[in-house]
């Protein structure tokens, strides 16, 4: 059988998920409009309450804590929207539907990728919004439109491998307080020790070979890299073999948690 | 031709809990098998496995010959599965939660599109087709629920007491459905805690109790195995009775007996048209006076009671079994 044949109901049954998870914000306008103000907020108190502080410490980024700010938040951002898939899933889980699912002669997967695709054109928007809200503020892209591009780009695949993170999350504990609980347990240690806010030099140098080296820090300075054209030393293949590796491992243990059959 | 399903020395344990203890059964195609059990019984173990949804830890499931753990895509091909709770979107359309099933089911989109607004109507479903499933009551979602399980024509379809909770209209609506359903050829397992709707629609009946099926057959096989009819009188004088069991003896199938009260005397039948006028011929010959007369047949209810000892939902359904109970 050709690839293409193999893989067309597949990425029907994909497709027909994702719209089926899409479907739910056109319903419910006012989770979107939420899920949107959330992160406006997070940029609107790091910029104004840290900003004075800060400011100086990241003045290489152009001199406005905005510009080296952006970028972290949106990294920020996509992550938090990651959780939401885990807490999607959990929701499905616990009801009849995921029963449906099973025994439809459906692709496996098509459960667990229709929802991360989901998330991720949900992250596109809150993304979108983020940089106008930005701009209104002050940000500017300072290495041309190109580049700006692939910062959008990075920061939404991280989100999508993110999310694939936080299904397994929701697979595994199949309630959504605990999904939301868990998600956030594992998102804070990695989003505050990293470079989303503060520049890594300033933080202890015990903590500092962690921070380094940990995925977030690595997207981040990619994604700085592309938005203001900093020095990526490495960070953008760091950030997409991360990715990489992360999603190797974790679309096979989502399928797996979803495949385990157990009342 | 291969059974509809298939179940062999299946075990199931959840924890120390012993879900499913060797059970074995099979159903023909074009049937409507009942499964009757009290809550626990091992009632929807058995439907998840059959539709894929749990392994057995021990034994063997097949639907339609195919082996439902090493082929289970392909058993998925052929059923369709309406469980305990509806299992329905609620944020979509009614039309879209049966569209979306049809393109999981592999249907084109074309056909998925028809076919839906062929059940909805089927369904009389086809006004609320274009409201979000939350704002449907119980019965109309459980009626969605099995218009989604219908989409990919199954062969085979599981109904997971598909009636529960619902009010009595919607429950006769939903019994003319499944018999339709079945004239049409599609096989059926239901699994049920009424009495009466096994009663009413399947051609064989399995009573499972702890994970075992403690009886099988046909609606009448299993009262058969109670002993048959009974034709029951009330005296009005305790003085009577040694005259009345006299007057009946010749049309019992069996010893006659009385309840502790001396008055309620039941006597066992096989010919019950035959023997209702005997008796009520020779009572009236022997000018013997009774307040009741009447003849009952035993309900599933009592082949239920006496097989397992727990009582069911229907059990005040049926007064006399009280008194037919003591009298034996």
């Amino acid at each position: 059988m050709l690839l293409a044949e193999q893989l067309h109901w597949p990425i029907v049954d994909t497709w027909t998920i994702t719209r089926r998870n899409l479907l739910r914000y056109v319903r419910l306008p006012r989770l979107l409009v939420f899920s949107s103000i959330q992160p406006v907020m997070f940029l609107l108190l790091f910029n104004y309450v840290f900003g004075g502080a800060l400011g100086a410490s990241t003045a290489a980024a152009g001199g406005q804590y905005i510009n080296y700010l952006l970028p972290g938040i949106l990294i920020q951002i996509v992550m938090f929207g990651g959780v939401q898939t885990g807490i999607g899933l959990a929701e499905d889980m616990g009801k009849g539907i995921i029963d449906r699912f099973r025994s439809l002669p459906m692709s496996r997967l098509a459960v667990i990728a229709g929802r991360t695709l989901a998330d991720v054109l949900r992250n596109v928007v809150v993304v979108g919004i983020l940089l106008i809200v930005g701009t209104l503020l002050g940000f500017h892209f300072q290495a041309g439109f190109g580049n700006a591009l692939a910062m959008v780009g990075i920061a939404v695949l991280f989100g999508f491998t993110l999310s694939w993170v936080f299904a397994c999350i929701g697979l595994a504990v199949r309630d959504t307080e605990t999904a939301q609980l868990a998600g956030f347990l594992f998102i804070f240690p990695l989003v505050f020790a990293s470079s989303v806010f503060v520049p890594v030099q300033t933080m202890p140098t015990w903590l500092q070979p962690f921070v380094k080296n940990q995925p977030i820090t690595q997207v981040v300075n990619a994604a700085r890299h592309f938005a203001l054209g900093t020095p990526a030393n490495g960070a953008v293949w760091k950030a997409l073999l991360w990715c990489f590796v992360i999603l190797a491992a974790c679309m096979p243990i989502a399928l797996w948690l979803y495949k385990r059959r157990t009342a | 031709m291969s059974n509809a399903f298939e179940a062999k020395g299946v075990v199931k344990h959840f924890g120390k809990v012993t879900a499913l203890d060797g059970l074995s059964l099979k159903a023909e195609q074009g049937t409507v098998f009942g499964l009757l059990g009290p809550n626990g019984a091992g009632k929807t173990t058995l439907v998840r496995m059959l539709s894929t949804l749990l392994v057995p830890d021990k034994g063997t499931v097949k639907v339609l010959g195919i082996d439902a753990v090493r082929n289970s895509q392909r058993v998925r091909e052929v059923i369709g599965l309406a469980g305990q709770y509806a299992a329905v979107d609620e944020f979509q359309t009614g039309y879209e939660n049966i569209y979306m099933t049809g393109r999981l089911y592999r249907l084109s989109a074309q056909e998925a599109k028809r076919r839906a607004q062929e059940l909805l109507e089927r369904f009389e479903l086809t006004e609320a087709a274009n409201r979000p499933v939350r704002t449907y009551s119980g019965g109309m979602q459980r009626r969605l629920d099995l218009c989604a399980s219908l989409i990919g024509r199954p062969k085979i379809l599981f109904l997971d007491e598909p009636t529960n909770g619902l009010d009595p209209k919607t429950r006769i609506d939903l019994w003319n459905i499944i018999r339709e359903l079945v004239s049409e050829g599609t096989s059926i397992l239901l699994t049920t805690q009424y009495l009466e709707e096994a009663d009413e629609l399947a051609n064989r009946i399995a009573v499972i109790d702890q994970g075992k099926v403690i009886a099988e057959g046909t609606s009448i096989q299993l009262k058969a195995q109670l002993g048959g009819d009974m034709v029951e009188f009330v005296l009005e004088k305790d003085a009577d009775r040694p005259a009345a069991l006299r007057a009946v003896r010749r049309f019992a199938s069996k010893q006659p007996a009385f309840d502790e009260t001396g008055l309620t005397i039941s006597v066992p039948v096989t010919n019950h048209a035959k023997s209702l006028a005997g008796i009520a011929g020779a009572l009236d010959r022997s000018r013997i006076r009774v307040s009741s007369f009447s003849l009952h047949q035993p309900s599933l209810d009592d082949v239920f009671l006496s097989l397992t000892g727990a009582a069911t939902k229907d059990t005040n359904q049926n007064p006399q079994r009280e008194t037919s109970h003591a009298a034996r």
